[in-house]
């Protein structure tokens, strides 16, 4: 069987005009992701890993190349909800309940009122947090909040998952558990994920694929198929394979002049 | 209400066992002068200085009144008084509380539409932002007469031209603070609702209205007090016969400091009950909508 491409890259590159002068936020991208990947974007800030999820997401213009979005324009396929976008921080909006902020894209979409009770609380059920649909997101921790929000960015059910560092701001405790249910919920869903972070063991644990990025300016510098099952869990951290995957990424991003102090 | 006081008895007790000493000292100041001359026309020579400050205390028409005189004043003109009486402040402050009340209506909405125009439009930004702050920099004592001769002149008469005044007062502050309002939500917020492709109407009402609430009640807050001011200015340069500022009018032409001293502090006291009306429903939105424990 062909897998079908959801994201298609072709030569893309993204230059910033600042008042310093041209700013390679992206150069020479080429990169493909298939239907049911789960791709983590890798890299030490300022490598571009976020401009290109949101170049994936139409947030941002290319200046140059092609991308193609479930075969479309990332403009078209934005306009027709093709995917959902987590954010590096939860922004769940301070006056709705947590079913009130799960139920915004639905509203703004159109579904109609008992569709829309039925995808918050399949979604909140999904997240586990069926428990505390009629609370205040400040009434939750952080954790909950970010796993609201990923309900909120599945509850429209996109085919791609979107995320930009959602776990960076949680500790490491919390961060470990989220990535198991994260990954329990891609299997249940099979999704189509790409997840930007900065931790090694975060993208090994999680991905299908690993894309090593480089700073200054920004370039893939390895692409490392996984070569675990999906079907892993946190022991998996313990043995020799995903070691050496960690290995093989904390090379690339050293080749890669991620640890040079900058210049 | 336990919350709204505990602890500020204090405070507010010192202050005004503060006032009112100064004003004490301020009275027998003020009114000795005058006091001195009936002495004088009496031929009274060897009075004494606590005679000399009782009689400063109880004058007809003092410069100054002492708080005593003002709020027996208070008291006679408004409990003692029927309501309908033409020398009740109650019925006075009616009078001015209507116009006080339509005029911050109308200057509400007219701030919350110019706001949205201005969030929305560059045009609108560059066109109508200095007039509104022009707007503000001319007296509006010397605007309203203008406003209720051209009004009157078009056979608006009554309750709203002095309405009108208030409007222009109140309108101001609810502009500037909903123009932040509308502008608050962080660019991660209309990133999302740009991944949902949210129209604009949308994200107005789902996003920039809802975040803009608390400055709009601080806006409010101020656009109250303004809109009172404002009805009392529009009742001075008219000769009105009723309302809180014809009644201050009044009392400067016959030298009845103490009317005037009742009516401005009754004013105040309009002035504060309005402002925590306002506060008491921005409390009540706010716990409404989760946002107080």
């Amino acid at each position: 069987m062909t897998k079908v491409d959801v994201v298609n890259i072709d030569n893309l590159s993204l230059v910033f005009n600042t008042n310093d002068g041209d700013v390679h936020a992206l150069q020479d991208i080429d990169f493909k992701i298939s239907k049911g990947d789960f791709v983590s974007l890798i890299g030490p800030s300022g490598c571009g890993k976020t401009t290109l999820l949101r170049v994936i997401a139409d947030l941002q213009l290319p200046t140059s190349g092609s991308i193609k979005v479930n075969g479309k324009s990332p403009e078209r396929a934005r306009s027709e909800r093709d995917y959902g976008y987590v954010f590096q921080s939860p922004a769940l909006f301070p006056w709705r309940t947590i079913s009130g902020n799960i139920g915004m894209p639905l509203e703004i979409m159109g579904f109609n009122k008992s569709e829309r009770k039925e995808r918050i609380e399949k979604n909140l059920d999904l997240v586990n947090l069926l428990d505390f649909k009629n609370k205040f997101p400040w009434q939750l921790s952080g954790g909950m909040q970010q796993r609201a929000s990923i309900a909120r960015a599945l509850s429209f059910d996109p085919e791609l998952l979107l995320m930009d560092e959602p776990f960076g701001a949680l500790d490491e405790i919390v961060r470990d558990h989220l990535n198991e249910q994260l990954l329990d919920l891609w299997r249940k869903t099979e999704k189509t994920v790409v997840f930007v972070t900065h931790s090694i063991p975060e993208a090994v644990f999680l991905s299908t694929h690993i894309v090593v990025m480089s700073p200054r300016p920004g370039k893939i510098f390895d692409v490392i198929e996984s070569p675990l099952s999906a079907d892993r869990n946190l022991s998996i951290r313990e043995t020799p394979e995903f070691l050496k995957i960690a290995q093989r990424v904390r090379e690339g991003l050293r080749a890669g002049h991620s640890y040079d102090d900058e210049k | 209400m336990k919350v709204l006081f505990s602890g500020s008895l204090i405070p507010i007790s010192t202050v005004l066992i503060f006032i009112f000493s100064i004003w004490y000292v301020g009275t027998i100041l003020l009114n000795s002068p005058f006091q001195k001359d009936v002495y004088k026309r009496k031929g009274v020579e060897n009075y004494t200085y606590s005679q000399l400050v009782k009689d400063t205390m109880s004058q007809k028409r003092p410069v100054l009144p002492p708080p005593h005189q003002v709020l027996i004043e208070l008291w006679n003109s408004t409990v003692n008084k029927k309501i309908t009486s033409k020398r009740s402040l109650v019925y006075h402050a009616g009078i001015t509380l209507s116009s006080t009340l339509l005029g911050f209506v109308i200057g509400s909405l007219l701030g919350i539409i110019l706001a949205v125009a201005i969030v929305y439009s560059r045009t609108c930004d560059m066109t109508l932002m200095p007039w509104i702050i022009t707007s503000q920099t001319i007296p509006i004592l010397a605007i309203a007469p203008m406003i209720i001769v051209v009004l009157s002149a078009l056979g608006i008469q009554g309750l709203l031209p002095k309405a009108f005044i208030s409007t222009y007062l109140s309108f101001f502050p609810v502009t500037i603070s909903m123009v932040k309002g509308l502008r608050s939500p962080e660019t991660i917020e209309l990133d999302m609702m740009k991944t949902w492709n949210a129209n604009g109407l949308q994200t107005l009402l789902r996003l920039r209205l809802p975040s803009s609430v608390p400055f709009l009640f601080a806006g409010m807050k101020i656009g109250i007090a303004a809109a009172l001011v404002g009805a009392i200015i529009g009742e001075l340069p008219t000769g009105a016969v009723s309302g809180l500022g014809a009644r201050m009018l009044q009392g400067s032409y016959y030298g009845q400091m103490v009317q005037i001293w009742s009516a401005l502090i009754f004013a105040s006291l309009i002035a504060a009950l309005l402002v925590t009306m306002i506060d008491v429903i921005r409390l009540s939105t706010l716990k409404r909508f989760g946002q107080l424990n």
